[in-house]
């Protein structure tokens, strides 16, 4: 009945067993963390730190603290905006589509970027909501419920309210899909838990899951129902914050291609935050044969095919704004290209289109310093590609009186330094607290190595 | 209950033998309580006779809901309740509310089928587990029979369940 192929590498090395797998896992949940992991949060915590006092102030003096002025409106907040939820992608292109195309190399990443995902949005509502002035209400603004003002809705017919939408359902559904793969692993840790504290706090989380064949059934049902509508939403989600800018007049922004075009940077700067945030993680807690140098290689892969989409991206837009033959298109991107932010775009150019090229190299894209430098390039790049479509569209308008230029202050610094401290805390404490790889999932896959091994011995 | 019930646990190593063991003791015409496993095991459901799920339905109609109630709110909102005139514009048409009545059905859909699954396994956070082996989220299957629900006696059927490759065969009653 059981095929053992000759030709593809195992997914898991080292000769696991099923046994094996939760005790790898779990060992790490159960144990003092190591000391590495202590100095991350210790750095995580001190970014937090510095958030918090500029965040404070941003509240208590407004965003007038940022480097806004009347001309460009929108600068390093929706910059970060817009950074964050590219990165978010990546956890639901990784659970959700790949598992549609029963890609299984993805259960010893899913876990763990679904997390990243979830923190990731969480960095991205925030700036949207600052900006408007009163975090505290922002929710109230923005979601259609009764008011004093005689039942004045929210204007459906608005981009930024359809990204409202678009960013709360995102977040709702992947921390459920993220959360049902989680219940079995729970299981496990609270069938283990020496203690009777951690028995009862895995013991809630775990729902009182018990593997019977009619729950594995339901719950085979429902990852493939919301994968299947997770797959779509992903792509909807970064679709519409595309719509922001695509549905403006803004030359530069008035772009038919911006769909797609940033729904494939979105999976670029995600794959490249998994990769950095994934060496780390093995490192840290070993788990060399869980998450192979093969699993490096594909994501390496992913890499090169969505950034090479993006430098198409890039080069189509300068040829339709030659080719369209309007003189403001065409002085937006000599002024994107050659204006005073010229590094920016040079940068973005570099980070984005030269630097994954590399990744056509077997050696380097096996080679884990390479691939963790270029991994921060690649985000390096997509900031400033954000940066490059919103501050230079805006800095020279329709009226050269009303030309300006944006400079940030300690105050945008800071605020992007707290969604920084506040991604990787997070990030920290899952890993220490919650099952990093998906327990259930691999353990399904193993068979096949036990299986050759026995037929070996 | 005031009855306890009291099952025969077979614990297994491998996947495989399980599903032959499935077979073999319904083929014994032994009612079989429930299997678990630590991870699902392809085919079990027709082994043990289970119905296709049906939460996909559940996930179609919760879909459905989620789309018309999205374009009720949006319409009856903005075309009838408070209308604005924006750049001259019909006060409400179609095309701008796709992106909002797209993410209110895959929410509703999700958050829908997800509830369902829950009530109907019964998954709550304060839920006692009646676990038949410690180690079946570890790396044991199990194969639970109860007593109540057959007709041959204990002895007999740990005998079949022996011989269907089972590492051990328990006793476990709950309360």
């Amino acid at each position: 009945m059981e095929v053992v192929s000759s030709v593809r590498t195992p997914l898991v090395t080292g000769a696991k067993t099923v046994g094996d797998v939760t005790q790898d896992i779990c060992v790490r949940v159960e144990a003092k963390p190591p000391k590495t992991w202590f100095l991350a949060i210790a750095v995580s915590l001190s970014f937090l730190a510095v958030g918090v006092y500029t965040l404070f102030f941003t509240m208590w003096d407004g965003i007038g603290v940022w480097g806004l002025n009347k001309t460009v409106g929108w600068a390093w907040d929706i910059t970060n905006f817009v950074w964050w939820v590219g990165i978010g992608h990546a956890g639901t292109l990784i659970s959700a589509i790949l598992l549609l195309f029963r890609q299984k190399w993805r259960m010893s990443i899913n876990r763990a970027a679904e997390a990243m995902t979830i923190f990731a949005v969480i960095c991205a509502a925030l700036f949207p909501l600052i900006h408007m002035g009163r975090l505290w209400l922002g929710f109230y603004w923005v979601l259609p419920l009764p008011n004093t003002f005689g039942s004045l809705w929210v204007n459906f017919n608005s981009p930024l309210l359809w990204d409202v939408f678009a960013i709360t359902t995102y977040f709702t559904v992947s921390l459920v899909f993220w959360y049902i793969g989680l219940i079995p692993d729970f299981a496990t840790i609270r069938d283990r838990a020496k203690n009777k504290i951690s028995a009862a706090i895995y013991g809630t989380l775990s729902f009182g899951w018990t593997g019977g064949a009619k729950d594995w059934s339901r719950y085979e049902s429902v990852s493939l129902i919301l994968a299947g509508l997770a797959t779509p939403l992903v792509l909807s989600v970064h679709t519409i914050v595309s719509f922001d800018f695509a549905t403006s007049v803004i030359p530069g922004w008035h772009t038919t291609i911006f769909p797609p075009y940033f729904v494939a940077g979105a999976v670029f700067s995600g794959f490249a935050m998994v990769l950095t945030l994934m060496l780390i993680t093995r490192k840290v807690y070993k788990l060399e044969d869980y998450i192979t140098i093969q699993h490096i290689e594909n994501m390496n892969i992913i890499i090169i095919v969505t950034g090479s989409i993006v430098g198409i991206a890039y080069l189509t837009e300068l040829f339709m704004a030659w080719y369209s033959g309007v003189p403001a298109e065409q002085y937006a991107f000599l002024n994107r290209a050659t204006g005073p932010y010229w590094w920016a775009y040079a940068t973005m150019m570099t980070c984005n289109v030269v630097s994954p090229q590399l990744f056509w190299f077997k050696k380097i894209r096996t080679s884990l310093w390479a691939t963790f430098a270029l991994s921060i390039v690649v985000n390096i790049g997509m900031w400033f590609e954000r940066f490059v479509i919103i501050v230079t569209s805006l800095h020279r308008d329709f009226l050269p009186s009303s030309w300006a230029m944006f400079y940030p202050t300690f105050y945008d610094v800071g605020d992007y330094l707290f969604t920084f401290g506040f991604f990787f805390t997070a990030f920290f404490l899952f890993a220490k607290f919650f099952p990093v790889i998906n327990m259930a999932e691999v353990k399904g896959i193993i068979k096949a190595n036990t299986s050759s091994n026995k037929a070996l011995k | 209950m005031t009855t306890e019930n009291k099952y025969i646990v077979g614990v297994y190593g491998d996947d495989d033998l399980v599903l032959k063991a499935v077979k073999n003791i319904r083929a014994a015409g032994i009612k079989i309580h429930e299997v678990f496993s630590p991870f699902p095991i392809h085919g079990i459901d027709d082994a043990l006779g289970y119905k296709r799920s049906r939460l996909p339905k559940a996930a179609f109609m919760f879909g459905a809901l989620g789309l018309t109630l999205a374009l009720t709110m949006q319409f009856w909102m903005m075309g009838y309740d408070w209308q604005m005139i924006i750049g001259g514009k019909n006060f409400a048409s179609l095309p701008p509310f796709i992106p909002v009545s797209f993410e209110l059905t895959v929410l509703l859909s999700a958050l829908g089928m997800v509830g369902t699954f829950m009530v109907a396994s019964d998954l709550k956070p304060y839920r006692k587990p009646k676990i038949f082996d410690i180690r079946i989220t570890d790396d044991k299957h199990v194969i639970a029979i109860d007593l109540a629900d057959n007709k041959l006696n204990k002895q007999e059927i740990s005998k079949i369940v022996a011989q269907t490759g089972a590492e051990e065969v328990n006793e476990k009653s709950f309360e």
